[in-house]
């Protein structure tokens, strides 16, 4: 596909009239902002906000010693890992079987594409309301079967609940892409491949894994975006961080300590780190899968 | 498919219905939840069946009118802050960035690239990792608690121009070049030509931003104080924030069914072009 | 009046020190209602040149005009002109009707007047039926027939067709070759036309251009250009098979080259010595393949006989003769035609 159009159209003022309602917005509602929290990460105000001062990297550096922070660093970490692991392991094998299936996948398909309708939010409260100790459904269910389960009070527990509702959600999303991925790869190498004698498990892993990888790879960015900040709802609704700051991801941080908390340096500053780890990953994403795709 | 293997073809069936329940199993358990009284919801474990309250749980939910703890505002209403919402995110992002990716691909003027940059920067951020300072900027320009305030700093993001524009660049040039032979000037080939060769792309986003902005949760919950525009998502949770014992989780349910409703019918009904649109939009 | 005049047309990419020049220069005058085709291999600038008369392409320098008119700063539907895609060009959302009439509603043609106008044409393409359809449900013959009709609607004064028939297979090429010319004998309309297929540019052309490396080699009717070729390029872009271009003919002046069509080689006694390394066969005609039997070069000399003749055996030696008045001398380095002294 071409990336410049051999055709244009002249004009000296009409493109500008075009394309300036977005830029308007950009401008005020993301440049500005983002410039914003740049200037603020390195100042800091007092409790009152009356009067602010040019601290330089200090707020930085108080992250990198705020024990708080750091642990808001390793559960992001590992919740985003343990969603997108079990995310996309369980969508990949709901996809293979669903590409299998000669008849029905598209009610299949149907079937489990609309979780990605329910809010976070909501999905949070569902499953609050499943898991709570005393009156969820499923509590009940963990408790006949003589194990204990209290989200309130155990932090793996809740862990276990923002990663399950978490991951509920994104299945049809990953669902959907990989069997996109699945169904563009042409049936004549599968048969090929099954004329050599390769059964069904070998010529998942040594046919249609590899060339998902493109797939794959795009949709494990996707996942650790998704984990990183479209979780904010699951994790308000269901646990609020806690117990204690325990599932305290570190975008939900920089909602309480900005908020709540009234840090506002140190919540630019942690929007500033969030910013370059976004931007790490999406350039990662655009110059891996680019590259993948050509061959 | 290749070889017949029964018992491979019963094992997939098998786990695809296995996955389409456990899917589906949550909101079950909702419906079931809002179709009973707090009291039967609330003991352990709550019955598996739907029960008979549900004209009366709805009607209670939409209206507001209700004993319990948390906020007391009218579902109802909250369902049409989200409408609103939704709509004019979508209707909004769809429009302008129609506009700036018809810009962008079909003309040549100075910073063009520059412009194409900046707007693709957009699509690195969301509006999580700007908060604080977006907040800021809307109180400032006294938007808060307002439609406004609400949707515009949400249709900042690009996702929307580069789709459009991914999809420009695919039409063929001869078009633009038989339509200027006819004497359509640059408006007019986007009026009758390009925007409907677009239909495709646009139903697909529709459905994406539609979503999208029916279930903002952080923001809504930053720029809104005021109960009347709390969207239904915020309602929501604002509902259980008494603790368990007091709250009315056979309510709450029935607003979680209401909540889910509208998106999910958008998705059911428009769900070719969603799925087109979605696995197109990264390519 | 709807001559064309192309007044040293210049083509250049880019500017200063990375400039590209592609089209050089190229004099032509098409008289009103003519139809000339522009032939020439890919990449000579053909198409190029079309797009400069459309519109489409600026013109870096020298003139054109249509109708006695300067046309360089006019927009395309300011020209009076209408065009035929290589790829149709339709508008797919747009029935049939609708991508005929589409050029007429932007002029602000009345609706009757446009009925009446896209009524006529349908009824000279034979596209009455197909009106309601949108492109989608139409083959590929079909669609290049609206798009004609879509040309034939705006009445200009000039047509204009990049490759029409390039996307179709032979044998709709050959009856749309039919129809077009049909068409200019009933309507009578200037046309350019441009092809990369010599067959398309003999059997169409009142006169036609033909162009290699962005350079008008020829201008003339098909008859000169045959007989008359005025470099060894159009010499063996024209006809089929085509010319023998030869260093080492006997008797030959050095320093140019010989040039005798296929079926021009009368098989004979004596004469030019070949030795027979290969023979095609064609079903009507035979070509016969043969290289010099006085000093064996990498020369391959082709020669057309009837079926009536007996084939040659390979390996064999052939003596054919040049027919009178059909040997053509090119200067071997400008490969200009030499004129007989």
């Amino acid at each position: 596909m071409a990336a410049e159009k051999r055709v244009v159209f002249k004009s000296s003022w009409l493109p500008w009239v075009l394309i300036a309602p977005q830029v308007v917005v950009i401008a005020v509602f993301f440049f500005w902002p983002a410039a914003q929290a740049l200037l603020q990460s390195t100042q800091q105000s007092d409790a009152f906000g009356t009067s602010v001062e040019w601290v330089g990297l200090e707020n930085f550096r108080n992250l990198w010693n705020d024990e708080s922070y750091l642990a808001s660093f390793k559960t992001t970490a590992i919740f985003s890992v343990l969603v997108a692991t079990l995310g996309l392991t369980l969508s990949l094998l709901l996809a293979v079987f669903a590409d299998r299936v000669v008849r029905g996948s598209g009610v299949y398909r149907t079937f489990l594409i609309w979780p990605y309708a329910v809010a976070p939010a909501v999905a949070g409260v569902l499953w609050l309301f499943m898991f709570a100790p005393s009156i969820g459904i499923v509590s009940y269910g963990i408790r006949q079967l003589g194990l204990s389960w209290d989200p309130l009070l155990n932090s793996t527990n809740a862990m276990s609940l923002i990663v399950m509702a978490a991951v509920w959600k994104q299945i049809s999303y990953n669902f959907l892409f990989f069997l996109a991925g699945l169904q563009s790869i042409p049936k004549s190498l599968i048969e090929a491949a099954a004329m050599d004698g390769a059964r069904p498990w070998r010529r998942f892993w040594t046919i249609q894994f590899p060339l998902l990888s493109p797939t794959t790879f795009f949709l494990l960015v996707i996942n650790i975006v998704y984990a990183f900040f479209d979780t904010f709802a699951i994790v308000d609704a269901a646990t609020k961080g806690g117990p204690g700051k325990d599932t305290a991801i570190l975008v939900y941080k920089v909602y309480f300590d900005g908020f709540k908390a009234m840090d506002l340096g140190g919540s630019a500053a942690q929007s500033v780190v969030l910013m370059v780890i976004v931007v790490a990953l999406t350039v990662v994403q655009f110059r891996f899968v680019e590259k993948k795709v050509n061959y | 498919m290749v070889e017949r293997r029964p018992w491979l073809d019963f094992l997939s069936h098998a786990i695809l219905v296995i996955g389409v329940l456990v899917v589906a199993f949550p909101v079950y358990i909702t419906f079931v939840a809002s179709t009973h009284t707090t009291q039967e919801v609330v003991q352990s474990p709550m019955p598996l069946l739907p029960g008979s309250h549900f004209v009366e749980n709805y009607a209670t939910a939409l209206s507001g009118d209700r004993q319990g703890s948390g906020s007391h505002a009218s579902v109802g209403r909250m369902m049409v802050v989200s409408l609103v919402t939704a709509l004019v995110i979508s209707i909004g992002k769809i429009a302008i960035s129609l506009l700036s990716a018809f810009a962008i691909v079909y003309f040549r003027f100075p910073f063009r690239m520059a412009f194409f940059w900046a707007i693709f920067i957009t699509l690195m951020l969301p509006v999580e990792v700007r908060i604080g300072p977006t907040y800021q900027v809307v109180a400032d320009l006294g938007l808060l608690n307002s439609y406004a305030g609400l949707t515009i700093p949400l249709i900042a993001s690009a996702t929307a121009t580069f789709l459009f524009r991914q999809f420009f660049l695919t039409v063929p040039d001869e078009l633009v070049e038989a339509a200027r032979v006819d004497g359509a000037g640059p408006m007019r080939f986007f009026k009758d030509i390009l925007v409907p060769l677009s239909s495709t792309s646009m139903a697909a986003l529709f459905v994406i931003q539609f979503i999208y902005g029916w279930n903002q949760y952080l923001w809504p919950l930053l720029v809104t104080t005021e109960e009347n525009m709390y969207p239904v998502v915020i309602g929501i949770k604002q509902m259980i924030s008494g603790g368990d014992a007091q709250t009315e989780w056979n309510i709450v349910m029935a607003t979680a069914m209401l909540a889910m409703l509208p998106p999910a019918l958008v998705v059911m009904l428009m769900q070719k072009w969603f799925v087109k649109g979605l696995v197109d939009t990264e390519k | 009046m709807a001559s064309i005049e192309l007044k040293n047309v210049i083509k250049r990419y880019g500017a200063g020190k990375g400039s590209n020049q592609v089209i050089h220069g190229v004099n032509a005058q098409i008289a009103d209602g003519e139809f000339v085709v522009i032939v020439g291999p890919s990449g000579c600038g053909k198409s190029t040149l079309l797009r400069m008369v459309a519109g489409l392409e600026e013109i870096s320098s020298g003139e054109i005009c249509i109708g006695g008119r300067v046309v360089n700063r006019l927009e395309p539907s300011e020209r009076d002109i209408a065009m035929v895609f290589q790829n149709y060009a339709l508008y797919p959302h747009m029935t049939v009707f609708e991508n005929m009439a589409y050029g007429l509603k932007i002029a602000k043609v009345p609706t009757a007047e446009i009925k009446a106008r896209v009524d006529k044409a349908a009824k000279i393409l034979e596209l009455g039926a197909f009106l309601e359809r949108t492109p989608r449900a139409l083959s590929g013959g079909q669609r290049q027939r609206v798009a004609m009709g879509r040309a034939i609607v705006r009445q200009p004064q000039v047509f204009l067709f990049d490759e029409p028939l390039s996307n179709l297979d032979a044998k709709l090429r050959a009856q749309t070759r039919l129809e077009i010319q049909k068409l200019h004998r009933e309507l009578g309309i200037t046309s350019l036309f441009v092809t990369h297929d010599q067959v398309e540019a003999m059997t169409l052309a009142q006169r036609m251009i033909v162009m290699n490396g962005g350079v008008m080699e020829q201008f003339g009717t098909p008859e000169e250009v045959y007989t008359r070729p005025a470099s060894t390029f159009v010499a063996s872009f024209i006809g089929s098979p085509p010319m023998n271009l030869l260093k080492n003919a006997p008797d030959a002046a050095p320093g140019t080259i010989t040039g005798v069509r296929p079926e021009h080689l009368d098989i004979t006694p004596t004469g030019w010595a070949l030795q027979v390394e290969a023979v095609e066969m064609l079903g009507a005609e035979r070509l016969v393949y043969g290289r010099w039997a006085h000093s064996p070069t990498d020369e391959l000399v082709i020669v057309r006989t009837e079926e009536s003749h007996a084939v040659p055996a390979l390996g064999s030696t052939l003596h054919v003769t040049p027919r009178a008045h059909r040997i053509h001398h090119f200067d071997a380095a400008t490969g200009k035609r030499m004129e007989a002294p």
